[in-house]
């Protein structure tokens, strides 16, 4: 087979699969369903590693398969296409893999909901989505899958809808997303006005022509390009829930856990990024927008990192902890490294989807108990688990040694960031530099945090006595069907091998994905690997491989120091953490409400709408158009009238009449005028 | 195939003329007559749509001109011009593809004088086609004012409680711009010396003179479409309105406003439409962001759905007078998809309608768990609703505000905000209506889609998918009509 007659199978596999899981899963059965989701992911995911190993290793160049027209009006010329690149296909691997896993892994994890098929129908709906993105050749297939996941995000974080809590969650992300479509949208139509065309293949060699020009736009003059960027990057925060569009993230993870892994860690949340990277031949002229995406990656590295610190659910703890990593990535962008961007992109999604997995199968274990309070000691009774969730864990904090070249996965991507920042700040200071100060400090909150949740779940004395049954209604938790535990015996157990061996190959991943992609990704391969997909006017990356010796053993120092801070809280002085979060104090308790945004959004934005509805419903609406309209002239012809009772019936024949008089009238002038 | 448009507004008459024949022999009450008259009248709009997709097949999306021209001397120096573009004859098309649907929609619902009813729809869809053909001022009047007395007898005789006052709203409100649309017709034909329309839109009128004609057919297109703030009629009338009547109301009687800006408005007033279109701009994201906001907090579903009808068709307006190709073709796509959307979603609220008897959105919550089917299908056409791509309610959306953007970037800010709002609303009315618990007791007992349902929705969602993934279907048939629109239109402005 060729690559063009594989790619088609890739993107149309998981659809296939999702349509007749989704129409007929009733009738074919639950098992069926099940396996033909998961069988076409496989397929597809198989075949994605073929092309892949072919980019990486073999010669394959670009190509964009053209498949259907889609909309054309004009210059508005955009097709539906499959587009292979250095991106797309890091993007086909990543995607793929974690959904094959993740739909393997639901066949035991969601083994006692009533909806599967609908449940594997929504997962591959993902999922074809999502290629659909990253294959887009234009703007205009970009957004269908933009949105299309957006979709399927949405369906999925209220899968259980009977709860109140996952509706409103699943409604929250979804609008929330769409306050960043908005700039997405103003950015496409700025950037086809700018250049005539939404393909990319033609837009990116006309940006250079636009470096200077003067834009007019809503009001005033804008650099050109630097505004299209900054429009398109609000697209961006709204889907990768960067700061101020961050709100709903944590709020998703009222979704069923593989669902989290999936979507809302390792994929969909990081097509943001990957939007960015794909504009780099845009953004690399967009001086001040490159500034911007840098300032809220790093504001929101920080932020989430800190919120973290502060939460006992242990979904909305890795929730938090995927806030972060993504402005990691973002910023890395916008100093201009995006291949590290791309780099811990990939990395992320095997970690992070291993640490989300990980989580599930804990709350599988617990009987979905999510509150990391009412855990500890895990490890004994998970003990799989327990091990792959401490490589996660190594992963995320980029354990690794410098000197050695050899860590884990997040070892090698976020080294990689944190010279790209140190060295663009060298070079061009302001946020860069801020970037880089905020890396750090991230990094050792992320290996607090991370800690903690490790420790709180798996070590210390065990908390989840008599009391554990009750927490089942008090808690946000995975309700679903789940009666034939009954209550009695509640010792938490390992989960079954289906849900085991994910977890393994993702562990597989955390561990090696860096050391064998380094050199590809950001390293000596690196423009080879692209092949010209990533644009860069600048030297960022490789001054960053140039970086001094401290700024190369500074994140491991810093990771360090928020291992030994979680294990004095958590384990040394076991109950100190517990001890905190009860005093309340205001930094607990400003970070434990994650900054009040909720709070703020609800009494603006929220307040607001309703507000504005009633008043122009009851008195826009109903007083003034009304009453001065229709209502006030039946008033008025009421008080004038004499027959107000038959006025009512008689509408249609007063209609009539006068449209009567109107046809005698034309015609009688008709005769007039035109004298024949 | 000269004689072909005639063929096709009038077929359905000879659908009225076989129920009137039935009716003179049978008694009309009697169940088998009832029966009868049904499958005439859909027998006779599937005829129509039969033959409207053969004028589509047969109409040569080359040709921007008028095509199966019919031209036969009347009286008074007035002609029968009949004669469609690649504009006009979408809506032709659409009006025979939506009538069926309203014949079946009705099977059960209309109780009461079904006879009558089903000639009153006939009827509507002979003066409803007329209008999209008519190349003649005093027959497009004809057909344009004499098409709202059936519209208005199926809300005043088969609708609900308030069916009066709705009527008598829509009435207040046509009978405005009606009246006005006449004097400026008169004087056109009084200047021009003639009444054809092909003639009239290359007829250069005195640009003074313009703003007045603008302004008279601007007062009847703009309560059609309807644009605010002369809406407030439509949320009343489809709150009144049988289902079907709604889906008729917002499918197609709304589109002849925007389909009058089109074909006279743009072409015959280019420069008093250049100089009253920040007028527009702002009425159109007035609408938009306006019953946007007056949508989400309705708790009649109906109203709900009504609402989000006006700022929709918000965005129609404003790329109309956008008076570029993007915009255009937008609208013209809005005013398509909008037709199967909205008239789908009418009939989403009228399948618990007639089960449950209220359109109360507190008395319902929880569908899902004992209409999945219903639950999917509502859902489709609320994403539709919501733009998403992949639905025809995406395209439209997008390129009218691309159009806009080129003509002012503001206005394209403030309709983008539509993207959002329509989530907000539209998806908390899902939300409220299917999903929960299923508290109500009185649902405890209501049933999926059945097969009549399901034949009406099967077709409905293959459009709204079809249009969103292969919308060049239609801009092929539209092409070279809008082109020659806006070129024209452009050369008069000078732009």
């Amino acid at each position: 087979m060729t690559v063009e007659q594989i790619l088609p199978v890739i993107v149309f596999g998981p659809l296939v699969a999702s349509l007749i899981a989704g129409l007929s899963g009733r009738r074919i059965g639950d098992l069926a369903s099940q396996a033909l989701t998961t069988g076409l992911l496989m397929l597809s995911c198989g075949l994605s590693w073929y092309v892949f190993s072919q980019w990486t290793w073999g010669e394959l160049q670009p190509v964009t398969l053209e498949l259907l027209r889609f909309i054309h009006v004009g210059d508005f010329k955009s097709d539906w296409s499959i587009r292979l690149d250095g991106l797309s296909a890091v993007m086909l691997v990543v995607v793929t893999t974690v959904s094959a896993l993740v739909h393997l892994y639901s066949w035991g994890y969601m083994a006692e909901d009533e909806s599967k098929p609908r449940f594997f129908a929504y997962l591959s709906f993902f999922t074809f989505a999502m290629l659909a993105l990253v294959t887009a050749a234009d703007f205009m297939q970009l957004f269908f899958g933009w949105e299309g996941v957006g979709v399927a995000s949405y369906l999925l974080i209220g899968f259980w809808f009977k709860k109140p809590s996952a509706n409103a969650a699943a409604i929250k992300a979804f609008v929330v997303n769409r306050v960043g479509d908005f700039g997405f949208a103003l950015g496409i139509m700025t950037v086809f006005w700018m250049t005539g065309s939404i393909k990319f293949a033609e837009i990116f060699p006309r940006i250079p022509e636009f470096a200077n020009t003067a834009w007019w736009f809503a009001g005033s003059y804008w650099h050109a390009v630097d505004l299209a960027c900054g429009l398109l990057f609000v697209g961006a925060m709204g889907k990768s829930a960067q700061f101020f569009l961050h709100t709903w993230l944590p709020d998703a993870m009222e979704g069923p856990t593989p669902v989290s892994a999936l979507i809302h860690a390792a994929t969909m949340v990081t097509a943001g990024v990957y939007m960015v990277c794909l504009l780099s031949p845009m953004f690399e002229y967009a001086p001040v927008a490159k500034q911007i995406v840098t300032l809220i990656g790093a504001v929101t590295a920080l932020f989430a990192a800190t919120v973290g610190l502060a939460q006992n659910d242990i979904k909305r703890v890795i929730a938090y902890s995927t806030c972060s990593q993504l402005g990691y990535m973002f910023f890395a962008a916008g100093v201009g490294a995006y291949q590290a961007a791309m780099f811990h992109l990939f990395t992320h999604a095997f970690f992070k989807a291993l640490l989300f997995l990980g989580a599930g199968s804990v709350i599988h274990g617990m009987h979905h108990e999510q509150d990391m309070r009412k855990m500890g000691n895990l490890w004994k009774y998970l003990p799989v688990t327990y091990a792959v969730m401490t490589i996660g864990t190594l992963a995320i904090t980029g354990f690794g040694f410098p000197n050695l070249h050899l860590g884990f996965a997040g070892f090698y991507s976020k080294d990689t960031i944190i010279e790209a920042a140190f060295a663009a700040g060298q070079e061009y200071g302001g946020v860069a530099a801020f970037a880089f100060v905020v890396s750090l400090l991230a990094a050792a909150l992320t290996a607090f945090y991370s800690w903690r949740l490790a420790f709180m779940t798996f070590h210390g004395t065990a908390k989840w006595g008599d009391d554990h049954a009750h927490a089942h209604d008090a808690h946000g938790h995975d309700d679903h069907a789940h009666d034939d535990h009954g209550h009695g015996a509640h010792t938490p157990h390992e989960s079954p091998l289906v849900m085991l061996v994910p977890l393994l190959v993702l562990a597989f991943g955390a561990m090696f994905a860096g050391y064998v992609f380094v050199e590809h990704f950001v390293g000596e391969e690196n423009a080879k690997f692209w092949q010209g997909a990533i644009f860069t006017a600048n030297h960022v990356l490789e001054h960053a491989h140039h970086a001094p010796l401290w700024v190369k053993w500074a994140p491991f120092v810093v990771s360090a120091v928020g291992f030994a801070t979680a294990w004095y809280v958590y384990i040394a002085k076991e109950g100190m953490g517990a001890r905190i979060a009860a005093n309340k104090g205001p930094v607990w308790s400003f970070l434990y409400n994650k900054w009040y945004f909720d709070e703020l959004y609800e009494l603006t934005f929220g307040r607001a709408t309703r507000a504005l509805g009633d008043l122009f419903w009851k008195v826009g609406d109903q007083k003034i158009i009304d009453g001065f309209g229709p209502n006030g002239v039946s008033a008025l012809s009421a008080a004038i009238g004499k027959r107000t009772g038959q006025a009512q019936t008689g509408y249609v024949y007063h209609y009539a009449f006068v449209m009567l008089l109107g046809v005698a009238g034309l015609l009688s002038y008709a005769l007039f005028y035109l004298n024949v | 195939m000269t004689g072909i448009l005639s063929l096709i507004t009038y077929s359905p008459l000879i659908g009225v003329a076989a129920i009137l024949l039935l009716r003179s022999f049978a008694k009309s009450e009697d169940a088998r007559t009832v029966e009868t008259a049904k499958w005439i009248a859909l027998v006779t709009t599937l005829a129509t749509l039969a033959l409207s997709s053969l004028l589509v097949a047969q109409f040569d999306p080359a040709n921007a001109g008028f095509q199966f021209m019919e031209d036969y001397p009347w009286f008074a120096g007035l002609h029968y011009r009949m004669g469609v573009d690649g504009i006009s004859v979408l809506f032709v098309l659409l009006t025979a593809f939506l009538m069926p649907f309203c014949i079946v929609a009705s099977w059960k619902s209309i109780e009461t004088r079904v006879l009558e009813y089903l000639i009153a729809f006939l009827v509507l869809e002979t003066l409803v086609i007329g209008v999209f053909c008519a190349l003649d001022l005093a027959l497009f009047y004809g057909f344009f004012e004499f098409g709202l007395v059936p519209m208005f007898l199926i809300i005043g005789i088969w609708g609900g409680k308030n069916r009066v006052y709705a009527a008598y709203k829509f009435f207040l409100y046509t009978l405005l711009g009606s009246v006005l649309m006449l004097a400026a017709i008169l004087a056109m034909i009084g200047i021009a010396g003639t009444s054809s329309i092909p003639e009239l839109m290359t007829y250069k009128f005195d640009p003074a003179l313009q703003t007045w004609l603008w302004l008279a057919f601007f007062a009847s297109f703009a309560v059609k479409m309807p644009m605010w703030p002369v809406h407030t009629w439509l949320p009343d009338a489809h709150v009144e309105a049988p289902t079907a009547g709604s889906v008729i109301l917002a499918g197609i009687l709304l589109k002849m406003g925007g389909y009058g800006f089109l074909r006279f408005s743009l072409p015959m007033f280019p420069q008093a439409s250049d100089y009253f279109t920040p007028l527009v701009f702002a009425m159109s994201v007035i609408a938009v962001v306006y019953t946007s906001l007056v949508a989400f907090r309705q708790t009649d579903i109906k109203k709900l759905i009504a609402y989000s009808s006006v700022a929709h068709m918000g965005f129609v307006t404003m790329g109309i007078f956008a008076g570029n190709a993007a915009g255009v073709q937008g609208a013209i796509f809005q005013m398509l998809s909008h037709g199967v959307i909205s008239g789908a979603l009418f009939l989403c609220v009228g399948v618990v309608y007639d089960r449950m008897h209220t359109r109360e959105i507190a008395f319902y919550g929880g569908l899902v768990n004992r209409m999945p089917w219903y639950a999917a299908t509502f859902l489709l056409f609320t994403m539709g609703n919501v733009g998403l791509p992949g639905t025809s309610g995406f395209v439209g959306e997008i390129l009218t505000m691309t159009g806009v953007y080129q003509v002012s970037t503001w206005t394209a800010v403030v309709a983008a905000t539509g993207v959002i709002f329509s989530a907000v609303y539209a998806l908390s009315l899902y939300r409220r209506v299917v999903f929960g618990e299923l508290t109500n007791p009185k649902l405890a007992e209501i049933s999926d889609l059945d097969w009549r349902e399901v034949a009406i929705f099967v077709p409905l969602i293959l459009a709204t998918i079809f249009l969103g993934i292969y919308p060049a279907a239609i801009f092929d048939l539209t092409q070279a009509s809008v082109d020659n629109l806006v070129a024209t239109y452009q050369a008069a402005i000078g732009g």
